[in-house]
């Protein structure tokens, strides 16, 4: 192993696994790395899961091992946290900006009660035409961390990545 | 290793895994895309909560065992879910209300365990809180829709409450081992939870025009093991793969 790696060395390393549901987003821009841990030969990357049923978790940590791997990387270990749960304040400005620019709606400031019945984010910015005047379609969109919503000015459908 | 721990995670996780497994069921068969996608959503959080508790409860086994032996290689008799969430579907008002029926119950459950003693178990609880809020947001709201919705979909849920109120009893009975978790501080008191329970089933109830059924008989045995007939024909689906080609993978 490269001698005198450094916590930063292996950030940068990361910055190339993107997310396989949403590839404009690197795992670093997604905020599931808690923690890069070396010692002596070993490289140990602290995840944690966005939604637990997320099929892309399994994933990801083949390739954050893949990836570490064709960096010289022999001994590596994955391992998985639950607490602090993620949430989508851990998403990184640059990674909302991405987002936004691959048609995917950001989430957008802290969200209201999630027990509030028939309440729905408001405000959301659509990611085509930046009009507000937007509704949700359904809480549940085509993948865990998003929500349906259309846009009422240019009509288009979108994904929300709703605040979690 | 603590056996009542152990027989609890099983617990939870069978839970959790078996009404995930039924809402898959409907994954295309949904009434319109949007719920079908809701319901399959709702199925993908609770597998993925029973594999965190599965893989709790197979480090705390040791050996051969993983979370793929847990579920896939015990028969009906070793799963300990209560009988609400291995019922049918039925049509959507039935589907609705056992959905309805468990969240209310699994919202309180999950929130308390989050200060459980066993700090693993209080972890995953952590976790998944914020996905059961969804859960229970969404069903209340359906509960509502349909129940103050047309005839039609208000008798049908009126049939679904007939059909499902007798097994809501179980889920605050307790069984030997929730009792020897309870004097351990890693499981709340269950009669906290039925007090929350009860409080928002009436006011979901009321706010949908249904009533509340009079006091009944209610069944039990799911929490040791015995179970309606649906659960086998449920196991049978699920475990094919892995009973007919031992250890295969995709």
């Amino acid at each position: 192993m490269n001698t005198a790696i450094s916590k930063e060395d292996v950030y940068s390393i990361l910055e190339k696994v993107s997310d396989p549901e949403v590839p404009v987003l690197s795992i670093i821009d997604l905020g599931v790395v808690r923690d890069v841990i070396l010692s002596d030969d070993l490289v140990e990357v602290v995840i944690t899961p966005t939604y637990t049923g997320c099929p892309a978790m399994d994933m990801i940590e083949v390739e954050i091992k893949a990836t570490l791997q064709e960096h010289g990387f022999e001994r590596t270990k994955i391992t998985t946290i639950l607490s602090p749960a993620w949430t989508t304040d851990w998403l990184s400005e640059s990674g909302k900006q991405k987002l936004r620019e691959y048609g995917i709606a950001p989430p957008q400031g802290a969200a209201k009660s999630k027990r509030a019945l028939f309440s729905e984010e408001s405000g959301i910015i659509c990611p085509q035409c930046s009009s507000t005047n937007t509704e949700m379609v359904s809480q549940f969109g085509s993948t865990a961390c998003k929500a349906q919503y259309k846009c009422l000015s240019c009509e288009e459908p979108f994904d929300y990545f709703k605040c979690h | 290793m603590k056996d009542h721990l152990y027989n609890f995670l099983l617990h939870l996780g069978d839970n959790a895994l078996v009404l995930g497994h039924r809402l898959s069921e409907i994954c295309g068969h949904g009434p319109i895309l949007e719920q079908d996608m809701a319901m399959t959503n709702i199925a993908l959080d609770l597998v993925g909560q029973s594999r965190n508790i599965f893989q709790y409860a197979a480090r705390m086994k040791g050996g051969d065992t993983t979370e793929d032996t847990l579920a896939y290689l015990r028969d009906a008799t070793a799963f300990k879910n209560v009988l609400l969430v291995e019922q049918k579907n039925g049509d959507f008002a039935k589907t609705i209300l056992r959905q309805f029926l468990y969240d209310a119950y699994n919202y309180p459950l999950y929130k308390r365990l989050m200060n459980s003693s066993d700090k693993d178990l209080a972890a995953i609880a952590e976790k998944s809180i914020k996905e059961i809020t969804y859960h229970l947001k969404w069903s209340s709201e359906w509960v509502i829709r349909l129940g103050d919705g047309t005839e039609e979909s208000h008798n049908r849920m009126n049939n679904a409450i007939q059909d499902l109120w007798s097994y809501t009893g179980e889920l605050f009975k307790y069984s030997d081992y929730e009792i020897s978790c309870h004097e351990s501080g890693i499981l709340p008191d269950l009669n906290g939870i039925a007090e929350e329970w009860n409080a928002e089933v009436k006011n979901i109830f009321a706010e949908a025009g249904l009533e509340i059924p009079e006091k009944a008989w209610s069944h039990d045995g799911g929490k040791r093991g015995v179970h309606s007939e649906h659960l086998g024909f449920l196991l049978a689906e699920m475990q094919f793969l892995q009973r007919a080609y031992p250890g295969q993978e995709w």
